[in-house]
């Protein structure tokens, strides 16, 4: 088992003609992904081709559906036409829609949430590293990768992994990896301020999963994501619990990097955050060097 | 991206937000004009800069306050005069203070009451919030901390929009009446399409004030735009003043690079913003202080590193530079060949400390140590924080 995706799992990704997206659509390919569809409008009828794959393009994601039977819709279409794409996804009904794009207006964003709620199709994203289920084979191949991780980093196990960040991620799960444990997925839910998923959905997920049997939760500076995870951790989590939050040292007002991440008005401090994480019986790592450190003083090996 | 208030007012015209008659002048000459022409039995003259305090500020060539209040068009100019082409000093602006290039000028209006007025994004529920108060021309942190009560809020549905009963609710809250009720509510409505149509993500105004003769007026704002939908309002864009941001923050702009100035001597270039977040922090715990956030994104060319190792130098309290690179899909070896060609290419003398990890790091790693330059490696990220601090 695994959280949202599994190496059977009928991906397809919107924008795959684009550079970004044909070049990790390959990447994906090579790591055992079930990539069954492309979508780029006007490009209907043409394949994606990669080594010795070839994937069909449709014009739209609905045909693409129908087509093909993929349940999850990777984004990699650009900022301007983004929650266009999601919308569109949500309409084909597919389960999950990742939405790796960078840069979306907060309003589309805000459009897009409103227009979501109640809907079956789960968003992860924006502006985020996407989702991994590591496989058995060598680095880690025979999985599911959707979005931009480096796949070879990962290794199959039983720690799941969520953050806001990309880079971040990686270096989690790299410690991880190199410990000598592996993931059950991991999962970027992204830096926007408004975004699918939170911290929260993906815990619950992680709680739920018989193969998860520790979590790390990376958070950084802005909102309260992570004092809302933290507080439903306390009273509900089964599993020892792993954390850090990034952005001690930044100055308030400033938005450091990603959108969302901003302390204003006193609100969204890394210090509330660890202490909130604290509180809840989450060992939380003072650098981003001791993420692996903690994970195992949480998990008791 | 910050505005300027003349701007601001602009805006509010182009939406029929109500404010205070006013217009800018960049010479004493243009200001007393203005003076003339507003015609009013009471002028203020302001300071434009993007810092708060100016009224409480002192100029360099000592001149007290960035704001002032006359009945006198003549004397308008004069005081333009003392602030244009004069360095302004506010708590805001630090020691180094800022140059004043423009003023405003505008009908100083007489203020019944000031009230609190402000819209932005809630985090929480990813819906538009108004946010407002009776408690006008303060610091409304402080209001909300030790008046809780005093502070009203109003979540707005996306689709349907600001509807009537919502405006009714705030107008009652807020106790306008009679035909200050009607001007309030013509004023919210304007405001939230203004919000919407612009991508903002904040527009505060306070004080939001009743005049003696019953008009409601934004006297002062504050703007806030998603940098994200900066592409869809050139003529927002167009409001751009760089001469108002951090030199260096300006130049890293141009080479697509995430740069926030700090104050401490330990530079970094980090890939990916948390990263970047982390390395900072780092480098805090190990007992240094960071100069910098810099995030070179998913890359790091050797443009980007010759870009900012650029950038890095011109601070002058820089004395060691953190490079912390997580090679996840790039290749750690093509990294260090454009840091060891930046280091070559702008003749870097400060130490430099390189942390690579991931893909193809040990080629990496060695073509930093085979290059000859005086370059620190590091096992990992605390370990390159710890060397960085010892080397300074």
């Amino acid at each position: 088992m695994s959280i949202l995706v599994n190496p059977d799992t009928k991906v397809l990704v919107q924008g795959i003609t684009g550079g970004f997206g044909g070049r990790h659509a390959g990447l994906s390919l090579e790591y055992g992904t079930s990539l069954v569809a492309g979508v780029t409008p006007g490009k209907g009828g043409k394949t994606f081709d990669h080594g010795d794959y070839s994937v069909p393009v449709f014009d739209t994601v609905s045909d693409a559906v129908k087509g093909t039977g993929a349940t999850t819709s990777a984004i990699f279409v650009p900022p301007p036409f983004a929650a266009d794409a999601i919308l569109e996804a949500v309409d084909a009904g597919v389960d999950l829609i990742v939405a790796i794009t960078e840069g979306i207006p907060v309003m589309d964003m805000m459009r897009v949430k409103e227009y979501m709620r109640g809907s079956k199709t789960r968003l992860i994203g924006p502006n985020c590293p996407g989702v991994v289920t590591p496989g058995s084979g060598p680095d880690s191949t025979g999985g599911c990768r959707i979005g931009i991780a480096p796949g070879y980093i990962h290794k199959k196990g039983n720690v799941g992994i969520l953050s806001r960040s990309g880079t971040l991620t990686y270096e989690a799960v790299w410690q991880v990896t190199s410990l000598g444990y592996g993931q059950s997925t991991c999962v970027g839910i992204g830096g926007d301020p408004i975004n699918g998923t939170s911290h929260l959905d993906i815990i619950k997920l992680f709680n739920e999963d018989p193969e998860t049997e520790a979590i790390i939760m990376i958070g950084e500076i802005g909102g309260s994501a992570e004092e809302e995870a933290a507080a439903w951790i306390k009273e509900n989590c089964k599993k020892p619990v792993a954390g850090f939050i990034a952005g001690a040292t930044a100055p308030p007002g400033r938005r450091m990097g990603h959108a969302g991440a901003i302390v204003s008005g006193g609100q969204g401090t890394a210090e509330a955050k660890k202490a909130a994480m604290a509180d809840a019986g989450i060992v939380v790592a003072e650098t981003p060097s001791e993420m692996g450190s903690a994970l195992l003083q949480a998990w008791g090996k | 991206m910050n505005i300027h208030e003349y701007q601001a007012k602009e805006l509010f015209d182009r939406f029929q937000v109500p404010s205070p008659r006013g217009k800018m002048a960049g010479t004493a000459k243009e200001a007393e004009a203005i003076a003339k022409e507003i015609g009013s039995d009471l002028l203020v003259v302001k300071a434009q800069v993007h810092a708060g305090g100016r009224g409480k500020g002192t100029f360099k060539n000592g001149f007290e306050g960035g704001v002032h209040l006359t009945k006198d068009a003549v004397a308008i100019g004069e005081i333009a005069g003392k602030m244009i082409g004069e360095t302004l000093v506010t708590k805001q602006t630090g020691d180094e203070g800022r140059l004043v290039r423009k003023v405003m000028v505008a009908d100083a209006v007489e203020i019944e009451h000031e009230y609190y007025l402000s819209l932005l994004m809630d985090r929480d529920t990813s819906r538009p919030v108004i946010v407002a108060s009776t408690e006008g021309g303060m610091d409304i942190e402080e209001v909300a901390e030790n008046r809780p009560e005093r502070i009203i809020k109003q979540l707005i549905h996306p689709l349907a929009g600001l509807q009537p009963y919502e405006v009714r609710k705030l107008t009652a809250a807020l106790g306008f009446k009679g035909g200050a009720a009607k001007e309030f509510g013509k004023l919210l409505k304007n405001l939230y399409k203004l919000f919407l149509s612009l991508d903002c993500d904040m527009v505060e105004i306070n004080p939001l004030v009743e005049t003696k003769d019953g008009q409601v007026l934004a006297l002062d704002a504050k703007f806030g735009f998603d940098d994200n939908a900066l592409y869809r309002h050139p003529e927002v864009l167009a409001y751009r003043d760089t001469e108002e941001e951090d030199p260096r923050e300006v130049a890293a702009s141009e080479f697509n690079l995430s740069y926030i100035g700090l104050d401490g001597n330990i530079a970094c270039l980090v890939n990916g913003a948390g990263l970047a977040m982390a390395t900072m922090d780092a480098i805090k715990f190990a007992g240094g202080d960071p100069a910098n956030f810099l995030d070179v994104g998913g890359g790091a060319t050797k443009e980007q590193v010759v870009g900012a190792f650029n950038i890095i130098q011109s601070d002058a309290k820089v004395e060691a530079i953190l490079i912390n690179i997580f090679g996840g899909i790039m290749d750690c070896n093509v990294i260090a060949e454009g840091v060891v060609a930046a280091v070559q290419e702008t003749g870097l003398k400060l130490p430099l400390i390189v942390r690579l990890e991931g893909n193809n790091v040990t080629a990496g790693r060695e073509t930093l140590s085979a290059s000859g330059l005086a370059i620190t490696g590091a096992d990992d990220l605390a370990d390159a924080a710890k060397k960085a601090v010892a080397s300074v």
